[in-house]
């Protein structure tokens, strides 16, 4: 633990980061009323910034910004894998980062110094503390439900009145293009994460040579915890024991912190700047899928897609996307200059754009290229769709809510509003693993959904029914499309479960196993979403299935060990394919 | 006041001398019987002419021909901006009366941006036609006349027992304002008139309110509005005999009338004191202390009121209440002085105490230490605590409130003390680098024998010189504790000037002294910025009792209502968040103020539904028909 903040060491990083910022990227953007805004909250209050998890260069981000902007450099609270790192851990050290283990277990000590030390920064307050809800690196850009342990110990402080009051700053980071890009593909495919070495970091220097367009940092609103906590929790409870001694937190504190931290990961989401290559993604995606499955040729003309995109942008500006989308240029060559950037992924073909899926990416391109294997092409082509489905996730976000309700309309069997709402909620429950959905907010998503769709005139909400308008079927059909992937991600997993679960399974073993199961499913055709490879939608669903109760874990002689519920398995499965009505599905939740 | 001599002199010289003085005391004492100590019963009542002349006392039958009606204090003696527009303190009674403070406009106008071109007159006299008439009851009023127990209906007598010094109480005033009142003053004048008068409430349905000095800060004595029964108003001012001091035991019988000035007047002519000095000691009275549970500035050696009382005597309307004998503990079940200690007026009206009593101490010294911030300050009371060894008093202001004294010192005459003053200030800014926006300052009492007080003296400034804390001289100390009885007449000046404040207190553990300090002020900050205060409020506090186990924090709060349609409102609503934030920060709901009806709603989750429920079954069978209706507590 602990950082030593040495000042030359500050300065060379901000030396060389200059230089390699510059060879990078062809900009960097940073809201300055939010700069203003920070600088202002800082002066008042301890401040705790909250980035956006999607790179390694986060955090140098952030401290060069906050350095550049002559503000205090940020103590930042980093994986201890990164210590492991020679040299260049300890002038991360020195540059405001302590090192803390990724998980605690049951060492008691290690966490009462832990907080004690974190909760300590905070009180003298000399400088914002940082850290990551998401608590590690999204692999697919989505955002990954929060992490509340060190959200706990910062709002600790408050809760006993040690300080006066605690600001939050969401802080979203996007990138036009990710520099862990493939990377991050291949280890979802199950390649895994490179152990961080210095070696490493010298080896990634080729990357150096690359366009990785621009960045957006926008520091949100801060969000303080006192008026957060107005009226939810009563501090007296604290009166009685010294604060020094640790205590678990109650249950009303835990839930307050777990919907505060929703709160936070969504303002996250909402501030962050969506690129035309976003939306641009999102159409070939969909383009790709369907034209497999109907067997077109690949593909949209330039000006297919340019006028796609341009209806998609309005779509997404209508429900509320923050989106940087240069209104001087026309759309035309917005499109083209997206597509130049993100080449690897796409390709031209016949005057129509495609993407770039046949020559198995272009990810290794010094590699000697070996005979292919039906699965190695089919991994190779998977690397290209999850590539580009991590863009097509930025943009989920704004489009989650509608995309709910657009398949809950599918998948209900009439169009009375209770029964479209039970169908909502259940894909709602079912995905509140994958997608940043606040818990308890149901009625209000749905609400929110269909003002939305109601506000663009697709949808005509009366008080018993649900109506789909003329007008409403392309949209409806781009957000059913853009859900599909997880829900038949989801199915595939509970077949698994169902069909090739042994009494054996372990936890351990769900992976390696499931991803057997949708390879072979692929290559015979029965599935379309190579995206189902990826093991955050796996991992996810299971988590899903777990809190559902229809798996369990076993504890004690069989460790690890999943016990199966296939009855209840099934149904699910039937529910997530529209063959079963929710109510049912709900029965079996019971 | 100190008896400097006798130094040296034997034990036996000192008895002699105490004797002498005690002699002394009991020659001189006046003609009027009433006023000095007596041992005799209750007399038949006395003419009214001749008990409102009665000489030696504070307390008059018609309060308002001495006192102020919409404000506090003596109605000669306040704070003005003379035609020079300085400011000034009028009347004869404190060493500051008729004094000039230079500092004190200034003051005024830096913190709250206040002017003195703009002022907010108050009504200058009662308006009897806006008092209600009184609801009397006939048949309570018949035989109240046959006892002979003075009584009165008169607009002014009752409008003056309707309020005690709330801030939207004085504002209500001084607006003319005048809400529901007492219909009729009683002025019993011994412990059998008030049993005569509490059977009569009892026989008619009338509904009782003890009256004592008139001090209360916690909306004890508003009448109830929803109260259909006729009010009447207990006033106990005249019930203010020292009835005798036992000085082998050392204690003395009083009656619960008697005002704190008039009981260390009348003790020390006898050569001793309670030392029980609330800050209100001019005008509160000792059946008050006892009902709201008071806290002297001196506790630290005497005691708090608990601590003080031997025995006393209520008169509820289940009879009266009292232990049989005056052994100094005893072990009998639950002590029912705690049911009488803190009653607030609910149970009954206690009519006579028999109280601990000291021979006057022998010397007193008045110290003062700066300190760089108030965290060293705070960190040398707690030690202070921790080794037993505070001194009478100790009391540590924060910076605003050192500069609020500062602006508080009167005109100094000679060109030398001033110069002594520059060089005393260069000294702890310049030389010791003492930051005059953080520095802060603990004002010392110590009382004793003089050896004793010196040794005592040096220990504290011993302790203090680990916290960087600096002696900086007896007459800061002292100029400290004489504002003590001054500033609650500076409010009265603020609300000329359209500046409202008020003070409240907590009592809190030494380990969250300082985080409730800070956030309580900046609560109190960011609340009137929330509700449209125009300029940014005074919110200070000062740590003024340290315990054992933790310390009694006093915060001030005031601000500038210029630009506001509502201010009462307002006020009330930042004094409520900072009970809040007070509470939340783990203090308590009150240290000495008490609970009345101001802070009732927090009594519930203060003392637990349980603890509700024991008040709750104490009040049912001791006054069934709420006779003792003033709906405090509980």
């Amino acid at each position: 633990m602990a950082h030593r903040l040495q000042l030359s060491t500050i300065r060379f990083f901000a030396y060389t980061l200059t230089k390699v910022f510059k060879n990078l990227f062809r900009s960097i953007c940073v809201n300055e009323e939010g700069i203003q805004r920070l600088q202002q909250a800082i002066q008042e209050h301890p401040v705790v910034l909250l980035p956006s998890h999607r790179s390694y260069m986060d955090f140098l981000l952030m401290s060069y910004i906050l350095y550049t902007y002559d503000l205090a450099l940020p103590v930042i609270a980093a994986g201890m894998d990164f210590m492991g790192m020679k040299v260049v851990g300890e002038m991360l050290r020195m540059s405001g980062a302590f090192f803390i283990r990724r998980s605690f277990g049951g060492d008691k000590l290690y966490w009462a110094v832990f907080s004690e030390y974190v909760k300590t920064i905070l009180k003298n307050g000399f400088a914002p503390l940082e850290f990551f809800l998401e608590g590690t690196r999204s692999r697919t850009a989505k955002s990954l439900t929060p992490k509340l342990g060190l959200l706990n110990i910062v709002m600790d402080p408050f809760f006993k009145g040690e300080v006066f009051d605690v600001n939050l700053v969401p802080v979203s980071i996007s990138y036009e293009r990710i520099l862990e890009e493939s990377l991050y593909a291949r280890e979802l495919l199950g390649v895994p994460k490179p152990k961080e070495s210095t070696s490493g970091l010298f080896k990634a220097r080729k990357v150096l040579s690359e366009d990785y367009g621009s960045i957006h940092i926008y520091f949100g609103q801060p969000v303080s915890v006192r008026s957060l906590s107005q009226g939810k929790i009563d501090r007296c409870q604290f009166n009685l024991i010294p604060r020094h001694i640790p205590k678990k937190p109650t249950e009303e504190i835990q839930g307050f912190v777990n919907d505060s931290a929703y709160r936070l990961v969504r303002a996250q989401e909402e501030n962050m700047v969506l690129k035309p290559w976003v939306l641009l993604a999102s159409l070939l995606l969909q383009n790709h899928h369907q034209s497999q499955a109907s067997g077109q040729r690949p593909g949209l003309t330039r000006d297919e897609l340019t006028q796609q995109a341009a209806w998609l942008r309005d779509l997404s500006r209508q429900y509320g996307a923050f989106l940087h989308w240069p209104d001087h240029a026309s759309p035309s060559e917005v499109v083209s200059s997206s597509l130049s950037l993100h080449r690897g992924l796409v390709k031209m073909s016949e005057g129509r754009i495609q993407l770039a899926v046949e020559q198995g990416g272009q990810v290794n391109p010094g590699e000697p290229r070996t005979a292919v294997t039906p699965e190695e092409e089919l991994l190779n082509r998977a690397v290209v769709i999850l590539s580009c489905a991590s863009y097509r996730n930025q943009a989920l976000h704004v489009f989650l809510r509608p995309a709910l309700l657009a398949s809950a309309l599918h998948a209900a069997s009439s169009n009375h509003k209770q029964e479209v709402f039970n169908s909502f909620s259940f894909l709602r429950n079912m995905f509140s693993n994958e997608f940043i959905l606040c818990p308890g907010a149901t009625v209000q998503d749905f609400e929110e959904a269909c003002f939305l769709l109601m506000k663009t005139g697709e949808l005509q909400v009366t008080e018993h029914e649900v109506l789909v308008t003329e007008r409403g079927q392309r949209t409806l059909g781009f957000l059913t499309n853009m859900l599909d992937p997880f829900l038949q991600g989801y199915q595939v997993v509970c077949r698994f479960l169902c069909e090739e679960a042994s009494e054996a399974l372990t936890e351990k073993q769900f992976i390696p196993d499931v991803r057997k199961f949708i390879i072979k499913h692929l290559l015979a055709g029965r599935l379309r979403y190579s995206e189902v490879l990826s093991s955050d939608l796996q991992k996810n669903a299971l988590a899903a299935l777990l809190r559902l109760g229809a798996v369990q874990k076993m504890k004690g002689a069989q460790q690890g060990t999943l016990k199966v519920n296939k009855v209840m398995v099934n149904s699910l499965e039937d529910t997530l394919g529209g063959k079963l009505p929710t109510q049912k599905a709900a029965v079996a939740r019971l | 006041m100190a008896f400097n001599s006798s130094g040296g002199g034997s034990y036996r010289q000192q008895i002699a001398q105490q004797r002498l003085r005690i002699i002394t005391g009991h020659l001189q004492r006046p003609e009027d019987d009433d006023s000095a100590i007596s041992a005799v019963e209750c007399k038949a009542p006395s003419s009214e002419s001749d008990a409102s002349s009665s000489e030696g006392k504070t307390v008059p039958r018609r309060r308002h021909e001495i006192m102020k009606w919409n404000g506090w204090g003596y109605s000669d003696t306040r704070f003005l901006f003379n035609k020079k527009g300085q400011a000034e303190f009028t009347g004869k009674r404190y060493r500051l009366s008729g004094l000039i403070i230079p500092g004190l406009k200034d003051w005024m106008e830096g913190t709250f941006g206040a002017s003195v071109q703009h002022k907010s007159q108050a009504t200058p006299i009662l308006n009897s036609s806006s008092v209600q008439p009184p609801n009397l009851n006939e048949a309570f009023v018949e035989e109240l006349k046959s006892t002979g127990v003075p009584y009165s209906h008169d607009a002014e007598d009752r409008v003056f027992r309707a309020h005690g010094h709330c801030l939207h109480e004085i504002f209500a005033l001084r607006e003319g304002k005048i809400g529901r009142v007492p219909d009729m003053v009683v002025w019993p004048n011994c412990h059998d008139d008030v049993v005569k008068i509490v059977e009569l409430a009892c026989k008619h349905n009338v509904c009782l309110i003890p009256y004592g000095g008139g001090t209360s800060v916690s909306s004890a004595l508003e009448c109830p509005p929803e109260e259909t029964r006729s009010i009447v108003s207990l006033d106990t001012s005249q019930m203010n005999r020292i009835l005798w001091i036992d000085e082998k035991n050392l204690t003395a019988h009083v009656e619960a009338g008697i005002v704190g000035q008039d009981l260390e007047r009348l003790l020390n002519e006898s050569g001793y004191c309670t030392g029980h000095e609330p800050d209100s000691m001019e005008f509160s009275s000792l059946g008050g202390w006892v009902a709201t549970r008071a806290s002297g500035m001196k506790k630290n050696i005497y005691g708090n009121i608990e601590d003080l009382v031997v025995h006393m005597k209520m008169v509820t309307p289940r009879g009266v209440i009292e232990k049989s004998c005056q052994g100094p503990r005893m072990s009998t079940g639950p002590d029912i002085h705690h049911f009488i200690l803190g009653s607030e007026g609910t149970l009954g009206v206690v009519t006579e105490v028999t109280m601990k009593i000291r021979p006057m101490p022998e010397y007193q010294k008045y110290g003062s230490v700066v300190f760089p911030n108030f965290e060293q300050g705070v960190a040398c009371l707690r030690e202070i605590a921790k080794q037993r060894c505070a001194p009478a008093s100790v009391r540590l202001m924060d910076n605003e409130q050192f500069k609020f004294g500062h602006a508080l010192k009167p005109q100094v005459s000679s060109i030398f003390t001033s110069f002594v003053d520059g060089l005393k200030k260069f000294y702890i800014t310049k030389f010791k680098g003492f930051d005059p926006n953080r520095l802060c300052v603990a004002t010392l009492l110590f009382e004793g024998n003089r050896d004793r007080v010196l040794q005592h003296e040096k220990q504290v400034y011993d302790i203090a010189a680990k916290f960087g804390g600096l002696a900086a001289g007896e007459d800061n100390g002292q100029r400290g504790y004489m504002l003590t009885f001054v500033i609650a007449y500076l409010r009265d000046l603020g609300m000329d000037y359209y500046v409202i404040g008020e003070s409240f207190e907590t009592s809190v553990p030494w380990d969250r002294v300082l985080d409730m300090c800070r956030n309580v002020k900046a609560r109190i900050v960011h609340e009137c910025k929330e509700r449209g205060v125009q300029f940014p409020p005074l919110s200070t506090c000062r740590v003024t009792q340290t315990y054992d186990a933790g310390a009694c924090v006093y915060f001030y709060f005031a601000f500038n209502y210029r630009g506001l349609s509502d201010p009462v409102h307002v006020y009330e609503q930042v004094e409520h968040a900072a009970r809040e934030e007070i509470l939340a920060s783990g203090g308590s709901l009150s240290h000495h103020h008490g609970v009345g009806k101001l802070r009732k709603a927090w009594m519930r989750e203060t003392i637990s539904n349980v603890g509700m429920g024991m008040l709750q079954s104490v009040k049912d069978y001791v006054d069934p028909a709420n006779i003792f209706g003033n709906r405090n507590l509980l």
